[in-house]
């Protein structure tokens, strides 16, 4: 009784329990990591909450807005996203090398950011005009609006959101029915690029961190320094951990970037395989609701869209555990929920939020 | 209306479609988990001890820590080289907020001169933040009272307090203690070979000459480790373990400070050098060469203006006299060689020969004079050494022989290393036909023996050899081997470094060593002895030996200066001697350089040594404090400061003569009558001196030379006391054996 009223009031606020539990739980252990990744200081966490609350206030305030709300805002947004990627190819704030920003005088706004959300909606609403599977020269369209993104940001360069969102346009094409066959050729294709990309596109600091990754002791006081310092700090933990703020890795400081790209190192010396397989468990919960949410969808738009955030946000799991523990080259991914940041939070809450937006929205139109 | 109808129609296959993609996905993500899953346990189960290992390796530092340096105390217990803090002014970058300002506040408070602060500031741009940097090192007491009272007002700011060594009395030990001075790169690479430099990861000191260099290996100790948790950045978050370091053992020296004081005391401002030894172990009493040097100059880096002033002294302070000072022995060496006769058989105790002031070779024109114009009479072997008649150790050696001279002398401790425990050692030379030909590409000729029996020629020897073979000659050809240390001093081991000594010459008949021990008594006791004056009223029995050596190797630079060559040229006074006569206790050597007869300049020396020897401890004057020392220390300083000042006006006033001259004789016309030709006049009487030496005792006149090779024994026979390094054939040079070597300049 209770528990149905409860989860009607939540209803009433378009929250998905289960997953905005998840979503707290994972952003609790986060701020512990952080609290003892970077140096006991109480108030980097606390402002590192107060980012999180906003973030968490964005995600509720998505969630009011009905699925086809943003079904219609998708073109549009997909416009004006592109529209700000010419202004950053051409006007764009530069910073370590890359022209990602736009200078608003008072802050400094990153269209792939916007992207991320924008491309993924784009496609959708592309797909979800036509029945499912989709014909070739539809697949070749949603192609077509994942690529124009993705080259402008592969340009200023920033290799790996490029990639991230790519691949979040193509999940919506996996998720429409693009059939096997093209899949087939799309990573064929896909192969055949690599060496183009390895010997025309890509950075020697890019080329570096690969190589590094096949040998990290080829360079250990260079590019392998952190992969090398990560490993050690992982193998460590052992099974049990080291126990939280008892990482010597960590709390010593020989761990590179330990509260943002690195954290999950921390996490895992501290807490050790077995609170690893926790969080795993925690991740693989929060993506299987967002898959169930997807599948519960009532029209291919929600769906689509669903299932790409979701399985992005799995993307960027992947990836970050993968270049942590040294089976993938280092790219700038934050591990989800749990490094150290304001942006990356506000974007994938804000993914979240469209999810609940899709999961709380669809009964309420049943009912109607 | 056909477009919504099928997509109506289609809604439930495109679920499904739908839900079997979301359930590839589904398995593709709990697929990639599990790859990451199983490359987790691999690195954190599998490789769980090589990680772990590794991350110790990451923080777990060892910070060696120094060991403190063994003392070393004379045989009384006195200290003679201790470990004294040092303080400096130390800043850490990191708790400071305004470096700049902070230093000029210091610079305010005590001095720091703009070099110093030059220097930190290029420090703290190589060194990390939170590593202490020396503002200034060696902070006087009053400095470190300032800087006491106003430490507090500085954050980050620190006195830092170091060991390092000191040696309290000076100059007075120099040449026995020598000193410690940091590392250098050659010494590191010498203790990498042998595998030692783990041992001097927290050192900065090391043995550089003498005893210190020596014992370096006791003294040094054994370095600890503390294991320590470091973070990325190399600092020190806490200590974990710690094994403490090992000091190095004390050492004792068998060197009495009482001794060495009037060993200085009696040498005042004359260049020589004193040795005092125990003819039953070879323990070392005393051992001084004057001048010496003070080695606390070198401790903390001298500075160039004093290196280059003991460096060019004409004193050579930095040479020790006692063992690289070579001096032909002359006729110091008359009762050993009498020892060789006898035991050769060359001559008896009743031999006799007539003395009539001159020595002839059959077919050799030019004679050998013996110091005595008029000659001695007829001469035994008693009144040959008695009143040191040349006559009869011409003929004694030229009877015997080079090679059996050589062979016997070299036995008895000449010409060969004593195996005294510094390195700073020259082994002279005993000359023989071999080496004749080697070094000079000549036959040995009668002549050379001639002159080697009055302890001449090429024979050359140190004071400590003169010493050693004395005490040869009381041990009846059993040598010693001289030691100035005596133990070392720790909880596990008390052992003696003292050696027995080694019977190195097969006895014939002892009786011969006596009659020339019962001769040196006679030297010393009896009416007519050359020593006997010195030792007047003399309570302990003594015996001893006169030998006066006269200089006369002129360099061509220096025959101008009239003062110089006077006073460089005079003969060189020596005497060996020892006491008491029927019980040995103490063996001496004396050589005082350019002050005349060994009789009358050098056995008052002896004397003074042996009378505070043989004083009842009782009775002994006591022992100047520290203080008293100090003040000796700096009066010794001002005298050495103005001997260089003057040897330096010396060679200005010679440099301007020389340059006058030359103007005079480049252009006479240019200034009629302008120099008066009278100033050159000086230069004339030591040039006719230089040619035609008075011939004084013990000294044969290098007209004659055996088979005939011109003039050759005399030029070679003496080099220049003062500067062994010249022209001895088997020294090495013996300046760059002292300190010179290591550079040991700050600049």
């Amino acid at each position: 009784m209770t528990e149905q009223e409860n989860q009607s009031r939540l209803m009433r606020w378009h929250i998905d329990g289960p997953l905005f539990g998840a979503l707290l739980l994972l952003i609790v252990i986060g701020l512990f990591t952080l609290y003892s990744a970077d140096g006991h200081d109480l108030a980097k966490v606390e402002g590192q909450a107060l980012k999180v609350t906003f973030a968490m206030g964005i995600m509720t305030m998505l969630a009011q807005i009905n699925p086809q709300s943003y079904r219609r805002w998708s073109l549009p947004m997909y416009i004006s996203g592109l529209f700000f990627l010419l202004i950053v190819e051409f006007f764009g704030y530069t910073a370590k090398g890359s022209t990602r920003w736009i200078d608003l005088g008072f802050t400094k706004f990153q269209p792939s950011e916007m992207m991320k959300l924008a491309v993924p909606m784009a496609v959708a609403w592309y797909m979800a005009k036509h029945p499912m599977p989709p014909r070739t020269r539809d697949v070749l369209a949603g192609f077509l609006i994942c690529a124009a993104p993705t080259l402008l940001i592969a340009k200023q360069p920033d290799l790996g959101t490029s990639i991230l969102i790519a691949m979040s346009g193509v999940f919506v094409l996996f998720f429409s029915g693009m059939s096997w066959r093209i899949i087939g050729f799309v990573a064929a294709l896909l192969a055949a690029f690599l060496p183009i990309l390895w010997h025309f596109l890509m950075y020697d600091y890019q080329k570096r961190r690969v190589l590094t990754l096949f040998d990290p002791e080829r360079d250990p006081l260079g590019a392998g320094y952190q992969t090398i310092q990560s490993m050690i700090a992982i193998g460590s933990g052992g099974i049990e951990g080291k126990g939280w703020m008892q990482g010597t890795q960590s709390q010593l400081e020989f761990l590179p970037e330990r509260h943002t790209d690195f954290i999950f190192a921390v996490f895992a010396e501290e807490m050790g395989l077995m609170g690893v397989c926790g969080l795993f468990l925690l991740y693989l919960f929060i993506i299987g609701r967002g898959l169930v949410i997807a599948s519960r969808a009532q029209d291919n738009y929600s769906r689509f869209l669903a299932g790409s955030i979701t399985l992005t946000f799995f993307v960027y799991v992947f990836v970050n555990i993968g270049m942590v523990s040294g089976i993938l080259p280092v790219v700038g991914v934050p591990l989800p929920l749990v490094s150290f940041g304001g942006t990356s939070f506000v974007t994938l809450l804000a993914g979240f939020g469209i999810l609940m937006s899709v999961s709380t929205h669809k009964r309420m139109l049943a009912k109607q | 209306m056909r477009k919504s109808r099928i997509a109506i129609a289609d809604h439930v296959a495109e679920a499904l479609l739908f839900n079997r993609r979301l359930l590839v996905a589904f398995v593709m993500v709990v697929l990639l988990f599990g790859v990451l899953l199983l490359n987790l346990y691999q690195l954190q189960v599998v490789k769980y001890e090589e990680y772990s290992t590794r991350a110790d390796g990451n923080r777990i530092k060892l910070v060696p820590l120094s060991p403190n340096r063994g003392m070393i105390y004379d045989r009384n217990g006195v200290l003679l080289a201790e470990n004294r803090p040092v303080h400096s002014l130390e800043l850490v970058p990191e708790q400071v907020k305004d470096l700049t300002q902070t230093v000029q506040a210091l610079a305010k408070l005590i001095a720091i001169d703009e070099e110093q602060q030059q220097a930190f500031f290029k420090e703290v741009k190589q060194q990390r933040r939170f590593k202490s940097i020396a503002l200034k090192e060696h902070l006087t007491e009053q400095e470190v009272a300032i800087l006491a009272v106003h430490l507090h007002q500085f954050s980050g700011v620190t006195l830092e307090a170091r060991l390092t060594r000191n040696y309290p009395y000076g100059d007075l030990f120099t040449h026995a203690l020598g000193y410690i001075g940091k590392i250098n790169e050659k010494e590191y690479k010498q203790l990498e070979e042998s595998q030692q430099s783990a041992n001097y990861a927290a050192s900065r000191d090391i043995g550089k000459v003498g005893l210190e260099k020596f014992y370096e290996r006791q003294l040094h100790g054994t370095v600890g480790y503390q294991e320590v948790e470091v973070n990325s950045r190399g600092r020190v978050i806490r200590t974990l373990r710690e094994q403490p370091a090992i000091s190095g053992d004390d050492l004792y020296l068998s060197l009495d400070l009482g001794l060495q004081l009037k060993a200085q005391e009696a040498l005042g401002e004359n260049r020589g050098s004193v040795v005092m030894l125990d003819p039953r172990d070879g323990a070392v009493l005393a051992f001084y060469s004057n001048p010496s040097y003070n080695p606390n100059l070198f401790v903390h880096g001298i500075s160039g203006k004093n290196y280059r002033m003991l460096l060019n002294s004409p004193d050579r302070p930095l040479v020790n006299r006692i063992t690289q000072g070579l001096f032909p022995p002359a006729s110091t060496i008359k009762p050993l060689l009498g020892v060789a006769g006898l035991e050769n058989g060359t001559v008896t105790e009743q031999t006799r020969i007539p003395d009539p002031g001159l020595y002839r070779l059959p077919n050799v024109s030019r004679p050998w004079r013996d110091h005595s114009k008029y000659g001695h009479g007829y001469v035994d072997i008693y009144t040959g050494i008695i009143k040191s008649c040349d006559t009869y150790f011409y003929d004694l050696a030229y009877k015997m022989g080079i090679d059996k001279i050589a062979d016997f002398m070299t036995k008895a401790g000449f010409g060969r290393p004593s195996g005294i425990d510094i390195h700073e050692e020259n082994e002279g030379n005993m000359p023989t036909r071999e080496w004749k030909k080697i070094k000079h590409k000549q036959n040995w000729g009668p002549g050379d023996t001639i002159n080697i029996g009055i302890g001449q020629g090429y024979w050359q020897a140190t004071p400590l050899q003169m010493a050693l073979t004395t005490a040869t000659l009381i041990n009846t050809g059993a040598r010693i081997t001289p030691r100035l240390a005596r133990n070392f001093h720790n909880q596990q081991q008390d052992q003696s470094l003292l050696l027995a000594p080694e019977q190195a010459i097969t006895v014939v008949d002892p009786n011969n060593w006596a009659i020339s021990r019962e001769a040196m008594r006679r030297t010393a006791q009896q009416e007519g002895g050359t020593a006997r004056g010195a030792f007047l009223g003399a309570t302990y029995d003594p015996a001893g030996k006169t030998g006066t050596q006269q200089v006369i190797n002129i360099a061509a630079g220096q025959k101008y200066n009239a003062k110089a060559i006077n006073e460089r040229h005079r003969d060189n006074a020596m005497f060996v001697g020892y006491a008491p006569h029927h019980n040995p206790e103490v063996v001496v050597a004396v050589v005082v350089e350019n002050a005349g007869g060994g009789g009358s300049n050098a056995a008052p020396v002896a004397r003074v040594m042996m009378d505070h020897y043989f004083t009842p401890a009782a009775e002994k004057p006591a022992l100047p404090t520290l203080a008293e020392i100090a003040l000796m220390q700096e009066q010794r300083a001002a005298q050495m400061l103005a001997r260089e000042q003057r040897y330096a006006e010396e060679k200005a006033a010679e440099e301007a003569r020389k340059l006058k001259r030359q103007q005079q004789q480049h252009e006479p016309s240019a200034v009629p009558g302008g120099a008066v030709p009278a100033t050159i006049e000086p230069a004339t009487a030591p040039v006719t001196t230089a040619e035609q030496p008075p011939i004084t005792q013990n000294r044969p006149q290098p007209q004659a030379n055996g088979t005939g090779s011109g003039t050759e024994a005399g030029t070679a026979q003496q080099p220049d006391a003062a500067a062994p390094a010249e022209g001895s054939p088997n020294t090495n040079s013996a300046v760059s054996q002292a300190p010179t070597e290591d550079n040991p300049i700050d600049d």
